[in-house]
């Protein structure tokens, strides 16, 4: 369980985070730490609060911290842009990704993929050297090489968008990895697809936080463990037996 | 929002050309009437035909009124009040670049044009306009050798004569409207084209228009001929130093395509907006129209406008030619105070004639910014095609974007479509592309040229990184 002692130190740390929007309370008092090599997910029913921190961890302007502390690798991150964040190797993947009509998805992903090498103080890759790495990466998410050539998301299907952005992690190699509900709207063999890259991804030093509704991503990933959020709170932790409990009971 | 403010901030970026250059002008008095039309005749040393021309197009302009109906607003200008002509200093004649005024060459240096033999720009023609006259320019005799005339349009009038009496004004009238009669009354230099038959410009052509007095309006002219299956790319720039006090710019250009002939005109308008109150600037009144008088004859127009504290302007072809084609690319940024009313007119008049126009206005701070465009098909214009596309960007939450299509047809076995969209940048798209490790304001600038590439896409290469980066700087607040 999460009390017992660990060999290294936590990547993430959530403390007794309190945040709102709007005035409106969202988080009340959430704590959360993950380990190197571990895999959490979060469950819980809609409004529940789970998208809102993942959104918080990743630095998103619409929400104050009105409590409590957000730790990366033991540094208190509460006032770091979101692009600060990313560069250090936090990632979040979107539930629903965002669409950005005219910018390429190729120079888009060279871009941020060389935002985070200059902060890791790896050499910054042309466009040739780019394709080579990207062509690399596009194997795990089996995708086309004819995404790279369309505006941001635009157009893609829900399935395509996923699967954009497990390439995007792909590329980023973070530390951390949120997936705020990555497997919603994805057919079975979609699922597969998203849920090996995900596997091949990570590793002993990386963490994982998966958000979800289903059991189905967890038949594909398994999590060491799983926290149920109820109004703005982590009101159960448990193994990975707990999510078959609640999907159940939901 | 937090992050609109940002943005805002963003978008705020010192002008770089503002800077005066100190020399001896010759100015002529403040105020317009026959004898000041005639002074600027007698010193341009012009034939009786174009005096008459000037003489003319003045009654008619006295006859007219200020237009009133764009969507802009502006303190009346006093046209009394204007110095008609204003000129650099120099020796009588000049026969080379090396007789030019070194502070004139340091000037165009400056402003990133060098001029003389060893810096001038590889591969761009060009032609230097400072206030009322052409300083020089370059890359003549090379031009000369395939036949095209590229010269100041003063210089023109002196040696080719027979041209400009037959083609000037045939495009834009002087009656057209209230600016293009003040301008063929008063214009006092600019840029003047002749390809001749079956010959591809070698290379691309440039005019850079400098405005440096605060007192004098500018008033240039510029002409291009392009005869039967000849093509050339035009390119134009201009910059203006700041003052608080606002000038007036009001010029005419015309285009002329034969058969099987193609113009390409682009220009990046980079005028002195005036300062952030909407103090000085640039009052930018534009006439320019093209027109496609052959068979297959093509006019394309790009326009990147990011200056000016006013703009008013239409850059329009008249499709005469069986399947001529006419094309505008405008991309129209306005900040703070500015007001931009721009857009196009195309008039189909032969049969199979097809245009294209897709405007990208981008409005921030609290400016205006407006997309007018007229598509008329006439009777005999029969399996035509029109395709429009306007798109609107707003930035923060006071600026504000209007588009006015106006569509005529007369012709039923004829097509226009029209395509209209608006969007801001949304704190979701900034929190992405942030959330990526991409900087602020580099998501700003990646998005707003993400809107505008379909234009950018038009330019000519070298104008195109020129204008990615006149947008950028103008977004990322960084001093050049």
């Amino acid at each position: 369980m999460q009390s017992k002692m660990k060999e290294s130190d936590p990547i993430l740390e959530v403390e007794n985070l309190s945040a709102s929007t709007d005035n409106l309370p969202i988080l009340k008092g959430v704590s959360l730490a993950v380990y190197p090599g571990e895999i959490h997910a979060i469950m819980g029913r809609n409004g529940c609060g789970k998208s809102t921190l993942s959104k918080i961890i990743a630095g998103h302007p619409s929400y104050n911290i009105t409590n409590g502390d957000i730790k990366f690798l033991g540094e208190n991150i509460n006032s770091l842009e979101p692009e600060e964040r990313s560069q250090s190797g936090i990632f979040l993947g979107f539930q629903y990704p965002i669409e950005i009509p005219g910018v390429s998805n190729l120079e888009f992903l060279r871009v941020s993929t060389n935002a985070r090498r200059k902060f890791l103080n790896k050499e910054e890759l042309d466009t040739f050297d780019f394709e080579e790495l990207v062509k690399e990466k596009l194997e795990i998410v089996k995708m086309d090489h004819a995404f790279l050539s369309r505006s941001v998301n635009q157009g893609f299907s829900g399935g395509e968008k996923k699967r954009n952005e497990i390439l995007q992690m792909a590329l980023l190699e973070p530390k951390i990895a949120i997936l705020d509900e990555t497997d919603s709207g994805l057919d079975i063999d979609a699922l597969r697809i998203v849920a090996s890259g995900i596997k091949k991804i990570s590793n002993a030093q990386t963490g994982i936080i998966l958000i979800t509704h289903y059991q189905r991503l967890l038949d594909e990933i398994k999590p060491n463990y799983v926290h149920v959020m109820s109004d703005g709170q982590i009101i159960k932790t448990g193994e990975s037996d707990l999510a078959l409990e609640l999907e159940i009971g939901i | 929002m937090v992050n609109e403010n940002l943005v805002q901030d963003v978008v705020k970026e010192p002008y770089k050309y503002g800077f005066v250059t100190d020399i001896e002008t010759e100015k002529i008095e403040k105020g317009l009437n026959e004898d000041i039309i005639k002074l600027i005749s007698q010193k341009k040393e012009e034939p009786k035909f174009l005096l008459d021309f000037r003489l003319r197009a003045f009654k008619k302009w006295q006859k007219m009124k200020e237009p009133d109906w764009a969507a802009l607003g502006y303190k009346k200008i006093d046209y009394q009040d204007i110095i008609y002509y204003s000129a650099p200093k120099q020796k009588e004649k000049i026969s080379s670049l090396d007789e030019v005024d070194p502070k004139l060459l340091e000037t165009f240096d400056k402003l990133g044009i060098p001029l003389t033999e060893q810096k001038k720009l590889t591969n761009v023609a060009v032609d230097a306009v400072f206030d009322s006259v052409s300083i020089a320019t370059t890359f003549r005799e090379e031009l000369a050798e395939h036949g095209v005339i590229f010269c100041s349009i003063s210089e023109a009038v002196k040696n080719h004569a027979d041209l400009i009496e037959k083609y000037l004004g045939t495009v834009v009238p002087a009656s057209d409207n209230y600016f293009a009669a003040l301008n063929s009354a008063v214009f006092s230099d600019g840029s003047f084209v002749y390809i001749p038959k079956g010959v591809t410009c070698p290379m691309d052509l440039s005019s850079y228009f400098r405005i440096n007095s605060g007192d004098s309006g500018q008033f240039e002219r510029t002409l291009i001929i392009a005869e039967e299956s000849s093509s050339v790319s035009y390119l134009e720039g201009c910059t203006a130093p700041m003052f608080d006090t606002n000038t007036l710019h009001a010029a005419v250009v015309e285009l002329i395509a034969l058969d099987d002939a193609s113009i390409k005109y682009s220009t990046v308008q980079n005028w002195y907006a005036g300062d952030e109150e909407g103090i000085g600037g640039i009052f930018n009144f534009v006439t320019k129209r093209g027109k496609c008088l052959g068979k297959r004859s093509k006019i394309s127009w790009s326009q990147v406008e990011t200056g000016s504290a006013i703009t008013w302007k239409y850059p329009s072809c008249l499709l005469l030619g069986e399947e001529s084609v006419g094309e505008f690319y405008s991309v129209a940024l306005t900040n703070n105070l500015q007001q931009a009313d721009t857009g196009t007119k195309m008039i189909h008049i032969g049969p199979k004639t097809k245009s294209t126009i897709v405007s990208k206005g981008i409005s921030a701070g609290n400016s205006k910014n407006s997309y007018r465009g007229l598509v008329k098909m006439g009777t005999k214009a029969t399996g035509s095609r029109n395709y429009s596309q306007c798109d609107s960007m707003l930035i923060g939450d006071q600026a504000s974007a209007n588009t006015f299509p106006y569509i005529k047809s007369q012709q039923p076995n004829s097509e226009i479509e029209h395509e209209a969209s608006t969007c801001r940048i949304s704190e979701d798209q900034l929190f992405y592309l942030q959330s990526r490790g991409i900087e602020f304001e580099e998501a700003v600038s990646m998005m707003v040229s993400g809107f505008c590439r379909d234009v950018f896409n038009q330019l000519p290469m070298e104008f195109a990184a020129e204008a990615d980066k006149l947008l950028a700087l103008k977004l990322e607040g960084s001093v050049g």
